[in-house]
C-alpha cells in the first residue's frame, strides 16, 4: 500500500511538469504581446524595451521558463495586473471559496445521487426507477447557469427567502460557518449539486444492477445472508467506482464552475478567471489555471490511493 | 423428525419461469426423497431443470419471475413455505450450496476469511476471534495449504482447485445437515475435478451429510455417488443406484448419455452422440420429451407423458416401450 501511494506520487512529477509548461506558454501563445495589455500605446520603442527587460521577457523562452518556475516553486505567481495584488492571495482566497461551494455542492450531489443510484439499481424497471432515472438525465442535461437564475427567480426574488448574490453579507469575501454566510451558499451549491448528482446516480444505477446480477449475490442469500446484510456487500462493490466518480466530479467543479460562480457571483476561482479572461490580466490568469490545474492532479492521486484502500484487486494484480 | 422420514422429500416439483413472453416450464413435476446420508446425483444435459430443482431446495427463485408447485421438504421443514427471515435462517444452516464458479460465487472485494467468519457470525453468537478460529479450522478441513494466509487472501489471488475449497468450507461453515452442489468440479481442470471430489466424498463420509449433486458428467456421478437421477425436460426419467444404473440403464436416455461417453470408446471411431437437441422448455411435447430424439419411440409415445414404472429394487424408469426393450 505505501510503495504503491509512493509509486503513484512519482507519476504526478511528470503530469505536474506538463501542466507548469501548458501554464507557462499560455501568457506567449496568446495573441499580441503580454506587456501591450499594460503599456501605453504610445510608449516609445526604448520603453517597450526596458519594459521588457523588466519582466525577462528579452531572454529565450527557456531561461524564462526556469526563471518562472522557480518563483512558482516558493509560491510567488506575480503580480495581478489589474487589482495590484500578489496572484498568490487573489487565487488563493478564491480557491477556498470554490473549495467550499464545490465541496459542499459534491456532497448534496453525491448523497442524491447515491440515493437515487440505488433506488434506480434495486427497483429497476418499476416507475420509482424511471422517477429516478429522469431526475438524473435532467440534472446532467439542464443548463446550470437557467437553472441558477430560476431558482434565483423563486426563491430570491418571488419568496424573497434566499439571497441572490455573493458570499456573504455587504459582499463580504470571507467565509465563515454561520447562518449569514450560508444562506448564500445554498442557491450556488444545489444549481451546483445537479450535475454531479445526474452522474453519479446514472453510474451507481448501471453498477448496482450489475452487481445484482452476479453470482455471489445468490452465494451470499445461499448462506442465510438477510437482504440487509447482501447490501452491505453491493454497497462495498460500487464504493471504488462511487468514489472515482465523485472525485473526479470534484475536480471538475473546482475549474469548471464558471457559469455558475458568474450567476451567482461567487468569488471563486470561476469567477476569478472571468474577471482574468476579459480584464487580460494574464498573469492572474495564469496562476488561476495553474492552480486549479494542479489541484485536478492532487485529487486524481487521492482518488486512485482510496480506490486502491478499497478495491483489493487494483493493487494487488 | 423420525430417522424413518427421508431427511429431502421433493413431492410433485414444477417450476415455471413466468419473467419471459412465454412461460418456461423447467422442471415438471420431479418427485425425488433423499435419504440421511445419501449421494445423489441428478445427472442431465443442459437445460434439463436439474440445477433449477436443486435451487428450489433453497427456494432461490425470484418470487415475482417463477412459479413453484408441489412440496419440497428438507430436514423436516416446508421450504417452499419458508420466506423471509425463516427462509435466511434455513440457508446455509440446514442445507447450504457449492456453486459451479467460486471466482464468480464468492465476493471479490472481501476476503475468503471475512466471507466464512460473516456466515458463521449470521447463523451464530460467535464473538469475532471464535469465529475466525472456526473459520481457520474449516480451511484447514478442506486442506487449504497454509490456511492462516488464506484467510488474508481474496479470492482472485487463489487458484482454481483452492477457491472451490474455499467454497466448500464456507459451505460447511454452519455445519449444515444437507449439502447442494451444482457442478462443483465442471469450472475445475480435470485433475483438480478429482481431488475437490474425493475431498467431497471424505467430508460426507464424515460429517454425515445428505448431497445432492447435480452434474452432466457421468463419471462424476459413479465418483461420488450413491445413487443416480437421470434428468431430462425437467422430468427424472430414470433412478436407480449408480452401478445399477451404469450396468443396466433401461431409459433410452440413460443409454444414449452412456454410449455417448468417450470413456470407452474407440481411438479414432466416431463418438455415439444423441441425434437432435433438448426440447424447447416453453413448447413441451404431450408425450414423452424425448421421444422425437428417440430410436425406440413408437405412435404411443408421442401421445401421452409415461409414468414411472419400476423395474428393480429401487430402480425405475419413465417409459412406454421398456418391457419390449428389455426383451429385444
Amino acid at each position: 500500500m505505501l510503495i504503491y501511494t509512493l509509486k503513484r506520487l512519482l507519476y504526478v512529477l511528470p503530469v505536474a511538469f506538463g501542466v507548469s509548461v501548458v501554464c507557462f506558454l499560455l501568457v506567449h501563445i496568446t495573441p499580441g504581446d503580454p506587456l501591450t495589455a499594460v503599456m501605453p500605446i504610445d510608449a516609445s520603442a526604448e520603453q517597450q524595451a526596458a519594459m521588457r527587460a523588466a519582466y525577462g521577457f528579452d531572454k529565450p523562452l527557456p531561461v524564462q521558463y526556469v526563471i518562472w518556475l522557480g518563483k512558482v516553486m516558493i509560491g510567488d505567481l506575480g503580480t495581478s495586473i489589474a487589482s495590484g495584488r500578489a496572484v498568490l492571495t487573489e487565487v488563493s482566497r478564491a480557491v477556498s471559496n470554490t473549495l467550499i461551494l464545490s465541496a459542499v455542492a459534491t456532497a448534496i450531489g453525491f448523497f442524491f445521487g447515491c440515493l437515487f443510484g440505488f433506488v434506480a439499481g434495486y427497483y429497476r424497471g418499476s416507475p420509482v426507477d424511471r422517477l429516478a432515472s429522469a431526475l438524473s438525465v435532467l440534472g446532467v442535461s439542464v443548463p446550470h447557469y437557467w437553472l441558477g437564475m430560476v431558482l434565483v427567480i423563486i426563491f430570491s426574488v418571488q419568496l424573497n427567502w434566499l439571497p441572490a448574490t455573493g458570499a456573504g453579507p455587504g459582499g463580504s469575501a470571507d467565509w465563515a460557518w454561520n447562518w449569514d454566510h450560508i444562506r448564500h451558499l445554498i442557491l450556488p451549491a444545489i444549481t451546483m449539486s445537479v450535475i454531479p448528482m445526474g452522474v453519479i446516480a446514472r453510474t451507481i444505477r448501471a453498477l448496482v444492477a450489475e452487481i445484482l446480477s452476479q453470482e455471489f449475490i445468490q452465494a451470499l442469500a445461499a448462506k442465510g445472508m438477510t437482504d440487509r446484510g447482501i447490501f452491505r456487500h453491493v454497497v462495498k462493490n460500487t464504493a471504488p467506482t462511487a468514489l472515482a466518480v465523485m472525485g473526479l466530479q470534484l475536480g471538475y467543479l473546482l475549474g469548471g464552475s464558471i457559469l455558475i460562480e458568474t450567476v451567482f457571483s461567487w468569488p471563486g476561482t470561476g469567477f476569478l478567471l472571468n474577471a482574468a479572461i476579459f480584464q487580460r490580466d494574464l498573469p492572474l490568469l495564469q496562476g488561476t489555471i495553474l492552480v486549479l490545474a494542479m489541484f485536478f492532479v492532487l485529487l486524481n492521486l487521492l482518488v486512485d490511493v482510496l480506490q486502491t484502500a478499497l478495491d483489493p484487486r487494483i493493487q494487488r494484480s | 423428525m423420525n430417522d424413518a422420514a427421508p431427511m429431502i422429500d421433493i413431492r410433485d416439483l414444477t417450476v415455471t419461469f413466468t419473467g419471459g413472453r412465454k412461460p418456461v416450464h423447467a422442471v415438471n413435476g420431479v418427485t425425488l426423497s433423499v435419504q440421511r446420508g445419501e449421494v445423489v446425483a441428478l445427472l442431465g444435459e443442459s437445460g434439463s431443470g436439474k440445477s433449477v430443482t436443486l435451487r428450489s431446495l433453497l427456494n432461490m427463485h425470484p418470487k415475482h419471475r417463477s412459479r413453484l408447485n408441489g412440496s419440497v421438504i428438507a430436514a423436516g421443514q416446508d421450504v417452499l413455505k419458508l420466506s423471509g427471515r425463516a427462509l435466511a435462517d434455513y440457508r446455509g444452516r440446514v442445507a447450504s450450496m457449492i456453486f459451479q464458479e467460486p471466482l464468480l460465487a464468492l465476493d471479490p472485494v472481501y476476503t475468503v476469511g471475512a466471507q466464512i467468519v460473516e456466515a458463521i457470525r449470521r447463523h451464530e453468537k460467535a464473538t469475532l476471534a471464535v469465529a475466525q478460529a472456526r473459520a481457520l479450522a474449516l480451511l484447514q478441513k478442506v486442506r487449504i495449504p497454509s490456511p492462516e494466509r488464506r484467510l488474508q487472501a481474496f479470492p482472485h489471488e487463489m487458484s482454481g482447485g483452492m477457491r472451490q475449497r474455499a467454497m466448500i468450507a464456507l459451505a460447511l461453515a454452519c455445519n449444515p445437515q444437507i449439502l447442494l452442489a451444482d457442478e462443483p468440479t465442471t469450472a475445475l481442470d480435470a485433475t483438480v475435478q478429482i481431488q475437490i471430489l474425493l475431498l467431497l466424498r471424505e467430508l460426507q463420509r464424515e460429517l454425515g451429510l445428505t448431497v445432492i449433486l447435480v452434474t452432466h458428467d457421468i463419471g462424476v456421478a459413479v465418483e461420488v455417488a450413491d445413487r443416480v437421477a437421470v434428468m431430462y425436460a425437467g422430468r427424472i426419467v430414470e433412478t436407480g443406484p449408480v452401478r445399477e444404473i451404469i450396468r443396466n440403464p433401461r431409459h433410452p436416455y440413460t443409454q444414449g448419455l452412456l454410449a455417448s461417453r468417450a470413456h470407452d470408446a474407440m481411438s479414432g471411431a466416431r463418438l455415439d452422440a444423441i441425434p437432435g437437441a433438448p426440447p424447447d422448455l416453453a413448447a413441451l411435447p404431450p408425450g414423452c420429451a424425448f421421444a422425437p430424439r428417440c430410436r425406440f419411440s413408437a405412435a404411443a409415445c408421442l401421445a401421452e407423458a409415461p409414468g414411472s414404472v419400476a423395474v428393480g429394487p429401487q430402480h425405475s424408469a419413465r417409459c412406454l416401450r421398456l418391457a419390449e426393450l428389455a426383451a429385444a
